[in-house]
């Protein structure tokens, strides 16, 4: 056991499935330098520079030929530096990498990770900040990770690297100097189970990614003794532990720091209802994100932030 | 070495390929148009000669990618053409189980790693295929096949600069026959054109009548040798004509009739065929016309897929499953 940052976590992940599989590579912009975050750094010089390849600016090229050295039988590690820039190769991941398996009967798997630091994160503005996953769970072919501790920072990436299936994991920008402690030799985590991070009678509340650790302290702060599920993985997600939850409380929150308007909030809540059915909840609540682009100025920022202080008065209201 | 029994059954070969080819494409257009194959097909009848140029130079190790229009490129790389009719038809037993179509065809038993929907869309995998091969340690390359108007994308820059910069074993084949879709080509393109381009990025470029199959081999022969040699990536611009018109609903009436007839007196399979015995060539072109017509009828007997396998090869984790 250790204790590592988000980004330590990672990076040392990362190398041990180096280590363990010469078929494992990586490439993006700045990775021999050691990437924006520091999540590559040093690999480049315990791997080299054919296994850990610094990129041109071409997005599009940078998912593509991932796809082309996964159909020969390589397992690339694909780094988009931030959620926003995966925008420039949307026809590589939802037309191309999703689809080949299926498109071709099964001839080919496109086993691959795409990483994506997505989220608010120290000013980056409106081009910089964006939580994109609802757009990814709504893609048939791709499984949606999105860690919010260090220790599934690293068991999530190691089980993105072993899938067959190709991964979007997206890494909260917010958290990457957050410390926690990391299992030695952590082992890949299944997708599709959530980590009971509470437990209480008073309410469900569900969130992932950046919003993980707000939500701890807001069910701390809230006086509610509450479920808090943080999803870990969003496509597959954990449903029978939410909605088993749900039975139980009656009351239901989903929290995450994209836009609510057809946030994947919304997806957790219909399941749930139709899995209930329309009178099991007493409360329901979505918080999330006005319909608004993340400004600049700390001022305006923080106004888009998610706050302990918004979590747990939501916490209160649906507890009733 | 012209004039050896080598050179004739390479010639012979090449002949083979590009009359089974549009053999192939003929019977397909049929199927569309009457209903017996749904969708659509994009035909590359009067292009043979780029595919079976090229591909005279790939060994079954070596990997392509092709394009929307690439019936042609999965034939001359070996593919399965009873498979390839049983996928236009959207029947089982097709290349890809009645999943892709016309515009999905992949046969990676010999290579073929896929048409493609999207314009331009090979040239990122097509690198990426390379750098696997080199990472790998096989002795292979990639022939990147793509249309004229897929250099006005941004993966062709990008592309061409990454293959360059890493030095890649690629073969860009750019086929250009003339029309982007129903817009012609040069009306939507600026500049000195495909190989410019390419050149401008540092990878060398030769252009070629892509309706001479003799040179296309023989251009593709020099620029295979120099990738296998470690020279990095080489480009071809392969002139060409498209017979018929985007797919095979399309009445071209966007260009006149003379421009298509012209090339239709160019046709690539009859000036390879002025060369070699004419008996033999009727005999070539018989086999291959016999062949594909009875591919088309096994594929009007194949059953259809059973409905199960809408919901399989989508995912492993989070398979898709009807909610109870």
């Amino acid at each position: 056991m250790a204790r590592l940052t988000f980004a330590e976590a990672a990076r040392r992940a990362l190398a041990e499935e180096m280590r363990r599989d010469p078929l494992v590579w990586a490439l993006g912009e700045d990775l021999q330098q050691g990437g924006i975050f520091g999540q590559y750094k040093g690999l480049a010089e315990e791997f080299g520079p054919e296994r850990i390849v610094s990129t041109p600016i071409s997005e599009s090229t940078i998912m593509g030929a991932g796809l082309g050295a996964a159909l020969c039988g390589t397992r690339p590690v694909i780094e988009m530096r931030i959620a926003d820039f995966a925008l420039c190769a949307m026809d590589e991941l939802v037309s191309q990498i999703a689809k080949v398996r299926y498109m071709f009967g099964g001839q080919g798997r496109a086993s691959l990770v795409v990483r994506m630091p997505q989220g608010i994160w120290r000013n980056s503005a409106a081009q910089h900040s964006q939580c994109l996953e609802a757009w990814l769970t709504h893609i048939p072919g791709l499984v949606v990770a999105a860690p919010g501790t260090p220790a599934d920072a690293a068991g999530m990436l190691k089980a993105a690297i072993r899938s067959d299936d190709p991964v979007v994991l997206l890494e909260p920008k917010n958290l990457w100097t957050t410390e926690g402690e990391v299992e030695d030799g952590t082992e890949p985590l299944p997708f599709g189970v959530a980590r009971p991070a509470a437990r209480g009678d008073g309410a469900t509340v569900v969130t992932w990614s950046a919003c993980v650790p707000v939500v701890e302290q807001a069910a701390r702060d809230s006086g509610v003794a509450c479920d808090v599920f943080d999803l870990r993985s969003l496509w597959p997600w954990d449903e029978a532990a939410v909605i088993g939850s749900a039975r139980r409380t009656g009351r239901l929150l989903v929290v995450h720091e994209a836009v609510t308007v057809s946030g994947f909030g919304a997806e957790v809540v219909a399941r749930v209802v139709e899995a209930l059915g329309p009178g099991a909840l007493h409360a329901v609540e979505r918080l999330g994100a006005p319909r608004a682009p993340v400004p600049f100025s700390p001022v305006l920022e923080a106004a888009m932030r998610m706050t302990p202080e918004r979590v747990a008065a939501a916490i209160r209201r649906i507890a009733g | 070495m012209p004039g050896t029994s080598d050179e004739t059954a390479r010639r012979v070969g090449m002949l083979r390929d590009m009359a089974r080819i549009r053999a192939f494409e003929r019977e397909a257009v049929a199927a569309m148009r009457s209903g017996e194959a749904p969708g659509v097909v994009h035909p590359s009848i009067g292009q043979e000669a780029v595919a079976v140029g090229v591909c005279a130079n790939l060994h079954r190790a070596d990997r392509i990618t092709s394009t929307h229009r690439g019936h042609g490129h999965a034939i001359a790389k070996g593919a399965d053409a009873r498979a390839m009719m049983l996928e236009l038809h959207g029947r089982a037993g097709g290349s890809c189980g009645g999943k892709g179509g016309s515009m999905h065809i992949a046969d990676f038993a010999v290579g073929m790693l896929g048409a493609n929907g999207v314009v331009g869309a090979g040239i990122p995998i097509a690198c990426g295929a390379a750098q696997a091969i080199r990472l790998k340690r096989e002795d292979a390359i990639v022939a990147c096949f793509f249309g004229d108007g897929a250099i006005n994308r941004g993966p062709f820059l990008e592309g061409m600069n990454w293959a360059a910069l890493y030095r890649l074993p690629v073969l860009f084949v750019c086929e250009d026959n003339g029309f982007a879709a129903f817009t012609r080509g040069s009306t939507v393109t600026a500049g000195g054109g495909p190989a410019v381009r390419a050149e401008a990025c540092g990878v060398p470029a030769m252009v070629v009548d892509g309706e001479d199959v003799l040179a296309v081999d023989a251009v593709a022969a020099d620029l295979v040798a120099r990738i296998r040699g470690g020279e990095g990536p080489q480009f071809l611009h392969a002139r060409c004509y498209r017979w018929e018109g985007h797919t095979g609903t399309d009445a071209a009436a966007y260009r006149p009739a003379e421009e298509a007839a012209a090339a239709r007196d160019r046709d690539c399979i009859r000036r390879l065929a002025a060369m070699l015995d004419a008996e033999e060539v009727a005999a070539i072109e018989a086999e291959a016309t016999s062949e594909m017509v009875a591919h088309r009828a096994a594929a009007m007997a194949a059953p259809w897929p059973d409905a199960a396998a809408t919901f399989s090869d989508v995912q492993d984790a989070g398979a898709p499953a009807w909610h109870a």
